[in-house]
């Protein structure tokens, strides 16, 4: 499939944190030619195995992207002049900066189209009225009668945002949930390039659920899994005219390969070379404490895990407009590809003996 | 002069870059240990077999990382941005001499002169502070200084007396004491020494290390803040210099087993050491972290006082220290099953 | 069920000191459980078997209560404390203290005075406890001694009035749902675990070692049906609440639903739960090891972490029957 069509099918996907069974199943079918098996856990979290051609027992790789979203959900059910209306609170990251005005999708009985809306700031109270709108302000108005919506939706409904796909100049495209399906975009690019190419290693391909919340899916998948290394890949800040900061790198610069306290030297090493081997573009990024990413639990999982980290630059995160650019997810899924491949048998002994040599 | 104390807390390891103290400890407990190895997330763990007495497995911890700074940036103005790993004051910095990465190039972070400082700017807690290697713009950086290099404080350990000065006894006093053990006798049971990393960043290399370790009984060895200054008002120290090592109840992080400090402070108390109870309260230790990494693990910390925590300069008791030792290998050796059976 | 209420209630059990409660519950279940078991942080684990067809099942409350811990004896003999769990400031001046060797104290505050400062609420460490003692010397608390707001229980009507319901309550539901739980399809462990108020610390190391496949933790969530109350809809005597969110964790969608399919099949009332503060043993449960299917039941509670929480006896039933119709039946997730 081509790239923007494929951002298009994973962006679209929806698949809210804690609810991603609509979003793995559209992944699940477009892994499936790639790998052996495939199956979702009991967490939400997809996960497929490609066998690698090394004798077994073979070791493993776990390859981590999460794949759902923020999104909101109702907390109450309000009536007035007949109406129904939701309220709503956050889950997962929401700034809700962007939320006035937003077209929505209610996940009740069926799905429900809706807008987030507010009264005017003059018939706010007194108090309200300056600042960003809280969720005290906000509502989501579905437009039907207060009978229709208490039987459509209840407390505990799912809602999530209802943006398409956009394409923008330079290869670039903007769209929601692109935090990040579009490093599941690079894992598909990934499982396909290595469906023609030998690689020794077994490769476990995780879609993991939850990470906007808790990192829930993949800190249970390496524990359930028992990976020999694993790499993460999330989306990472690209500078923008109004974000500017020293780990941020340029859209279009090709997949960040992060060092922190949650990456094993030897892995990260292993992609920096894998990088170089293939010639595209990447930048070495560093900074201190954890990741916030599913490489912060991968790597403790169990008697802990070396574990590695690729971002793929993006602006306006945790909006209905992330923007990435369609050639990094490429290079990133390349990067990873060439990555597996050139793992050996004995990758693991190395890297672990490195931490007692000088 | 103490040269373990000396020598452990010179090298430099900063949260997530403790390589270097992990080949330093392996040095000095090598001829000492039955086995070791580095694991996936840089912990040295050593094994020094029991008499074979007791069937118990114990872990003792102390954690190899100090705090310290990290480069963020590739200083295209020829100055370095950092992060901080641990809690450091932003007031603990300005003036301070560090050593960058594996080659400890020397920087430092300074100010605007006074003169030129607003009596606002004054009296603020200084921001947006740089590490400044004498370079006049990137290309003199290249080469020497990259981005993710760990940088740490420049201190030299230097004895005064009852006390001595310097930088990360946070932990490497407990690195120390738990070298010494390593050196005595046989246990009755087998010890893990587990020397963790990340302890100032989350505790991450105990947690792996209990997994992998699972102990039937852990105890922590920690470098414990001591705020015994000069204070109006008369409330809770956290501990005191020079009364001795202390024992935890209860801290931000964990409970302490009951059982365990009970025991501590009997062996303590038919030993003649000194000791005092850390009071109850904030801060933490890796003992959490290694008490619900799986099943559950019996934990108990005992602490070194030592004042001026993360700051470059921490002070600790030598006789503290020599109490410190005598108490944990003490409490060791009178571990049975005993200890950590319920009657209930 | 009220009966035994009040005995766990008056039972002393701050976080990591519950061996007390522990005794009791331990007394109740024996006759009921196939195996018991406590671990080496003090979980106490009854074990009902299944009859092999079910899944793996942990039903978690926690043993331990808000509670707080000497850390200093003044000169003077006064104690200085800090809390074991979240204790609200406001609910301390003029609270009674036991303490774990039995001493009765009565807090009260630094610069207390009758009128002046009313709006000011100075934090856990501006307060004291006043033992009776004339000196530090002749204190009869030591440092690092625990204790408890004390208060005993009272019924009027349908409330029980108590000082920790969160989450005594919840271990009486267990307690009540294994007498009461004939025959299952699933090996129940429940789980009376330690030191919730301070992180869900036991509930973590108990699923480690039980790995179960789906894990409901038993505890309280506030009521919100009071004058200008938590902005959600959780009524005291509506029925126990079925977790969907909370701070901590989102439950699995597919057990919410199942629990909530049992309650209308049943006639239990119920209402559903998104929790905007706090969090159960459910959030660590969730995630530790292989990770569970995690829910939550929640007893409708007034006034939570105060010294006089409020519960309706009907949640308190009807709590007791959705678990045991859940677990008598199969869970199909």
């Amino acid at each position: 499939m081509e790239t923007l069509q494929l951002l298009r099918t994973l962006s679209e996907a929806r698949g809210p944190s804690g609810l991603e069974r609509a979003a793995t199943d559209v992944i699940a079918d477009l892994w499936q030619p790639f790998v052996d098996s495939i199956a979702v856990d009991r967490l939400g979290s997809l996960v497929a195995t490609k066998n690698g051609s090394g004798t077994a027992p073979r070791p493993r790789l776990m390859l981590s992207a999460h794949c759902d979203e923020i999104a909101l959900m109702v907390t109450d059910v309000v009536e007035a002049n007949g109406f129904g209306f939701l309220r709503v609170t956050a889950v997962g990251g929401v700034d809700i900066r962007h939320l006035y005005s937003q077209r929505v999708v209610v996940h009740g009985r069926e799905d429900i189209p809706g807008v987030l809306a507010s009264l005017p700031t003059r018939l706010l109270p007194e108090d309200r009225r300056s600042g960003a709108y809280g969720f005290e302000d906000l509502m989501v108005d579905v437009g039907l009668s207060a009978e229709s919506t208490r039987n459509l939706i209840r407390i505990g409904d799912f809602v999530t945002f209802d943006q398409h796909l956009v394409e923008l100049v330079n290869g670039r495209v903007a769209g929601k949930a692109l935090d990040n399906r579009a490093s599941v975009a690079a894992v598909t690019i990934c499982l396909e390039q290595l469906h023609g190419r030998a690689h020794v290693w077994d490769v476990l391909a995780v879609a993991s659920s939850q990470e906007e919340t808790r990192l829930l899916g993949a800190a249970t998948s390496a524990y359930r899994l028992q990976p020999d290394a694993a790499v993460a890949l999330d989306v990472s800040y690209a500078t923008s005219y109004n974000a500017k900061d020293s780990i941020n790198v340029e859209l279009g610069s090709g997949p960040m390969i992060d060092q922190c306290i949650n990456i094993h030297p030897g892995i990260n090493k292993a992609l920096i070379d894998a990088a170089k081997a293939l010639e595209i573009k990447f930048t070495h990024v560093g900074y201190g404490g954890n990741s916030g990413t599913d490489a912060q639990y991968i790597q403790i999982a169990r008697a802990g895990i070396p574990t590695g980290l690729l971002s793929i630059p993006q602006r306006y995160m945790h909006t209905m407009v992330e923007t990435v650019d369609i050639k990094d997810v490429e290079r990133t899924g390349r990067l990873l590809a060439e990555f597996v491949v050139r793992l050996s048998a004995d990758f693991i002994d190395t890297i672990s003996a490195e931490m007692l040599e000088a | 002069m103490n040269a373990l104390l000396k020598q452990l807390t010179e090298v430099n390891g900063v949260s997530g870059d403790e390589k270097a103290v992990r080949l330093l400890l392996r040095d000095l407990i090598k001829d000492h240990v039955d086995d070791y190895w580095a694991d996936a997330v840089g912990n040295l763990i050593a094994l020094k077999k029991g008499t074979g007495e007791s069937d118990l497995r114990v872990m003792v911890d102390a954690h190899m990382d100090e705090i310290g700074l990290v480069v963020k940036s590739d200083g295209s103005d020829g100055t370095l941005e950092f992060d901080k790993l641990g809690g450091i004051d932003n007031r603990t910095l300005s003036g301070k001499v560090v050593h960058i990465g594996k080659d400890k190039i020397p920087g430092v972070i300074g100010l605007k002169p006074v003169h030129q400082s607003s009596i606002r700017e004054r009296s603020a807690v200084p921001s947006d502070l740089r590490i400044d290697i004498g370079a006049n713009k990137k290309e003199e950086i290249n080469g020497k200084v990259k981005i993710s290099d760990h940088v740490a404080f420049v201190s030299s350990y230097t004895e005064l007396g009852p006390t001595a000065i310097g930088k990360a006894f946070d932990d490497r006093a407990g690195c120390a004491a738990i070298v010494e053990l390593l050196r005595g006798e046989r246990y009755p049971f087998d010890l893990y020494a587990a020397f963790t990393v990340q302890e100032e960043t989350g505790m991450a290399g105990a947690l792996v290390a209990s997994y992998r370790v699972k102990p039937d009984v852990a105890v922590v060895l920690e470098c414990t803040p001591a705020y015994d200054l000069p204070n109006e008002k008369d409330v809770s120290a956290n501990t005191k210099l020079g009364a001795g090592p202390c024992i935890y109840v209860m801290d931000n992080r964990t409970m302490h087993d009951p059982r365990l400090v009970k025991h501590v402070m009997e062996s303590a108390e038919k030993h003649h050491i000194p000791f005092q109870i850390r009071q109850p309260g904030g801060g933490g230790t890796n003992a959490g972290k290694i008490q619900q990494a799986h099943i559950a693990v019996p934990v108990v910390t005992v602490g070194l006082p030592g004042r001026h925590a993360h700051t470059p300069n921490g002070m600790i008791s030598l006789d503290d220290y020599k109490n410190y030792v005598k108490l944990a290998d003490a409490a060791l050796r009178e571990l049975t099953r005993d200890t950590i059976t319920r009657n209930s | 069920m009220e009966a035994l209420t009040k005995k766990l209630v008056e039972a002393f059990g701050p976080c990591g000191f519950e061996d007390e409660v522990r005794d009791l519950i331990r007394e109740e279940v024996a006759p009921y459980a196939d195996e018991i078991e406590v671990d080496q942080m003090g979980n106490l684990y009854a074990l009902k078997r299944g009859d092999g067809s079910g899944l793996k099942v942990a039903i978690a409350a926690h043993m331990d209560e808000i509670g707080l811990i000497a850390t200093h004896i003044t000169e003077e003999g006064f104690v200085r404390f800090t809390n074991l769990g979240f204790i609200i400031p406001h609910t301390l001046m003029g609270a009674r203290v036991r303490f774990a060797d039995g001493t009765l104290g009565v807090v009260s505050r630094d610069k207390a005075r009758f009128v002046a400062d009313m709006d000011k609420m100075p934090g856990v460490d501006q307060h004291f406890i006043d033992v009776g003692a004339s000196s530090r010397d002749n204190c009869p608390v030591k440092i690092g001694t625990p204790g408890v707001i004390w208060q005993t229980m009272e019924v009027q009507g349908s409330r029980w009035i108590a000082r920790c319901h969160d989450d005594r309550i919840g271990c009486v539901i267990g307690v009540e749902a294994l007498k009461r739980l004939a025959e299952t399809p699933h090996d129940v462990y429940f789980v009376f675990t330690v030191q919730e108020e301070v992180g869900t610390r036991g509930a973590a190391t108990a699923a480690n070692r039980i790995e179960p496949d789906v894990a409901i933790a038993v505890d309280v969530t506030p009521a919100s049906d009071v004058i200008e109350g938590f902005p959600m809809q959780m009524k005291l005597g509506d029925g126990p609440g079925i977790k969907i969110k909370d701070m901590g964790m989102i439950a699995h969608q597919g057990l919410a639903r199942l629990m909530q399919r049992r309650a209308e099949e049943a006639g239990i009332p119920y209402q559903p739960e998104v929790l905007l503060v706090g969090s159960t043993d459910a959030r660590a449960m969730q995630i530790a090891g292989p990770g569970s299917a995690a829910g939550a039941i929640s007893i409708p509670n007034r006034y939570t972490h105060t010294t006089s929480e409020v519960v309706d006896a009907a949640d308190v039933e009807n709590s007791v029957r959705l678990l045991v119709e859940i677990l008598s039946k199969p869970i199909a997730l």
